[in-house]
């Protein structure tokens, strides 16, 4: 996986609880490695749990700064509003920004207003496909969900994640049929697909299958950030 | 078995409801369930049902009142300061005695309080904050699998004892991700049917005889008579609505008492104190009215100390003390105002309350 060409401005929808929030995140942190200045913006102001800029501290101390919704310390609030100071690593062009927009039609309507920024070569808008979400287990439901999305924002959506997960009972498989439905997808759509999110502790065994390389290239290793491990203990 | 989905407990909610046999839901919106209102708002219609976005809770829980006195299998969900308001309503419903399903997907309190996950509201759905002698069987689920799970039942349970049957899931399970399996949809019940089945229903003329449905009593006499049946059938709920699951209590050394999310931060305590040799249990109630005292008597005789975990200031200890009776000594781990305590925090709060107890 090569982030070097990826554009400066990385902004990514999809269906809500598709995992955007966690492919940001580990993303970002991958792609701090290559930048002296990144930042991650959290759009999100739909969701109340769960959002990137809970892990604020652990991306800081990668080096990247977070902005979006929340005053100084107060990141539970609810509140439908942006702070000024968002559009700031939009403006400046040292910074590799990461966007964490919420989630379906109506959660990434938010971009509208950062439509200046989107210029064409500098900016890719990446939508998060997990085929084991029922609204997008289809290819209708997904497609359905990305025109939403693309009618919502007034921005073409430039390439695909493939996020087919079941949580910790992901098994390799599902990353290659998650692929495979991204395929028709991309065709459909005639967009790449960018990345596939493959859990770490399964990340040898996903290369050791008989993939291609496309697929290869794009396989971003993901940590569970944003799960604690007793959210995955049976009760 | 139908495939694994991955959902979100609030989309769950909703669609294991209509599975269930939901076809009405009234709503109101508020943090952290508006996934759900906002999905029965797309799928209601979609799928036979009937959605209204009431204007209040007050108003939800009172067009929902309206709905199960003409027979309808109605749902109506909301968050801690709402459940509260419509705690009237839901007396009234008991005393009618009518069947509803309410969801309560709970936050921080008292007051408007904040949106975060809380268990503050053990005390409003076990002792009902409505006015007058009634009771809610409530059932606490622990994941998602569990909610669809009992969401799936929560309809026909309602029909067969005629009352509410309340469901407390924090925020937490609500806003979570979990794989689920569902249920295969069960059939909706006609307006035909409703005449046969729900005699007492207001179903209209054709059923051929009369049926009031009131909470009015002015007569003591007769209030008393009235109060005394609902009773009859609570003594029987207690029997038959009791749930609970247990896990290493037999030969604990300490045994925690626990539900929903904070009983799985609980479950992995316990493999961490395992580690370091300490035999420690779990009883985690899953109805929480009836509170199942029975899980107790299974308790190791030889066991330290009794741990009531809680987001919370201990609610629900008046409970395990009851139920300990003296047996045992009970203390409490918590955290309130919407904090989650890590499994570290509660490993390490548990040993020192252990240490007490050599």
């Amino acid at each position: 996986m090569n982030l070097a060409m990826d554009k400066r401005i990385v902004a990514v929808v999809g269906h809500f609880g598709s995992g955007k929030t966690e492919f940001c995140i580990n993303y970002a942190l991958e792609r701090a490695k290559l930048y002296k200045k990144s930042a991650l913006i959290d759009l999100d102001i739909a969701n109340p749990y769960f959002r990137s800029r809970e892990k604020r501290s652990l991306l800081e101390s990668a080096g990247i700064r977070v902005f979006g919704s929340f005053y100084q310390s107060e990141i539970t609030a609810e509140l439908p509003a942006l702070t000024a100071n968002a559009r700031f690593p939009l403006e400046d062009k040292n910074y590799a920004v990461t966007i964490d927009v919420g989630g379906d039609a109506s959660g990434s309507m938010i971009l509208i207003q950062f439509f200046k920024y989107f210029i064409e070569g500098d900016y890719e808008l990446l939508c998060v496909i997990n085929k084991n979400r029922p609204e997008t287990s289809s290819i209708e439901g997904a497609l359905s969900h990305i025109y939403r999305i693309e009618k919502e924002t007034g921005l073409k959506i430039t390439g695909l994640i493939n996020n087919t997960h079941l949580l910790r009972e992901t098994r390799v498989d599902d990353i290659i049929q998650g692929y495979q439905f991204c395929q028709e997808l991309s065709k459909e759509l005639r967009i790449p697909i960018r990345f596939s999110c493959c859990p770490v502790l399964l990340y040898e065994d996903l290369c050791k299958k008989d993939i291609n390389e496309a697929m290869k290239d794009g396989i971003l290793p993901v940590a569970l950030h944003m799960r604690e491990t007793w959210l995955d203990k049976k009760p | 078995m139908s495939e694994r989905v991955l959902m979100k407990g609030n989309e769950a909610f909703g669609e294991a409801a209509i599975r269930g046999g939901c076809r009405y839901y009234v709503g109101y919106p508020i943090t952290p369930q508006n996934e759900l209102t906002e999905f029965m708002s797309r799928e209601m219609t979609k799928r036979g049902g009937k959605f209204v976005q009431a204007e209040s809770e007050l108003a939800s829980i009172n067009m929902a009142y309206g709905i199960a006195a003409a027979g309808g299998n109605v749902f109506v969900s909301s968050a801690s300061p709402g459940i509260a308001l419509m705690q009237e309503g839901l007396s009234f419903i008991c005393s009618a005695e009518l069947p509803l399903v309410a969801l309560n997907v709970s936050r921080g309190g008292p007051g408007i309080g904040g949106i975060q996950p809380g268990q503050a509201d053990y005390n409003q759905v076990t002792r009902g904050g409505g006015n007058g002698d009634y009771h809610i069987p409530v059932f606490a689920p622990a994941s998602i699998q569990e909610s669809i799970d009992i969401l799936y039942d929560a309809f026909s349970l309602a029909d067969e004892w005629r009352n509410p049957i309340m469901i407390l899931a924090d925020g937490m399970i609500g806003q979570m991700m979990e794989p689920v399996t569902l249920p295969e949809p069960k059939a909706p019940i006609s307006e035909d049917e409703i005449a046969v089945r729900k005699p007492w229903a207001l179903s209209g003329t054709k059923k051929g005889h009369r049926s009031v449905v009131k909470s009015l009593r002015m007569q003591p006499n007769d209030l008393e008579k009235h109060v005394e049946k609902l009773f009859e059938k609570y003594r029987q709920a207690e029997k038959e609505l009791v749930k609970y699951d247990s896990d290493r209590i037999e030969d604990a050394e300490v045994v925690f008492v626990s539900f929903g999310t904070t009983a799985r931060i609980v479950s992995e305590v316990i493999d961490m104190l395992a580690e370091d040799g300490i035999k420690a249990g779990l009883i985690r109630p899953i109805s929480l009215w009836p509170f199942p005292e029975e899980a107790f008597s299974k308790v190791n005789p030889k066991t330290k100390v009794v741990i009531s975990a809680e987001l919370n200031m201990g609610q629900m200890m008046t409970d395990v003390k009851a139920a300990v009776c003296g047996r045992f000594p009970v203390r409490l781990i918590n955290r309130t105002g919407g904090i989650i305590p890590t499994s570290l925090e509660i490993y390490e709060r548990a040993k020192k309350i252990l240490g007490e107890y050599k």
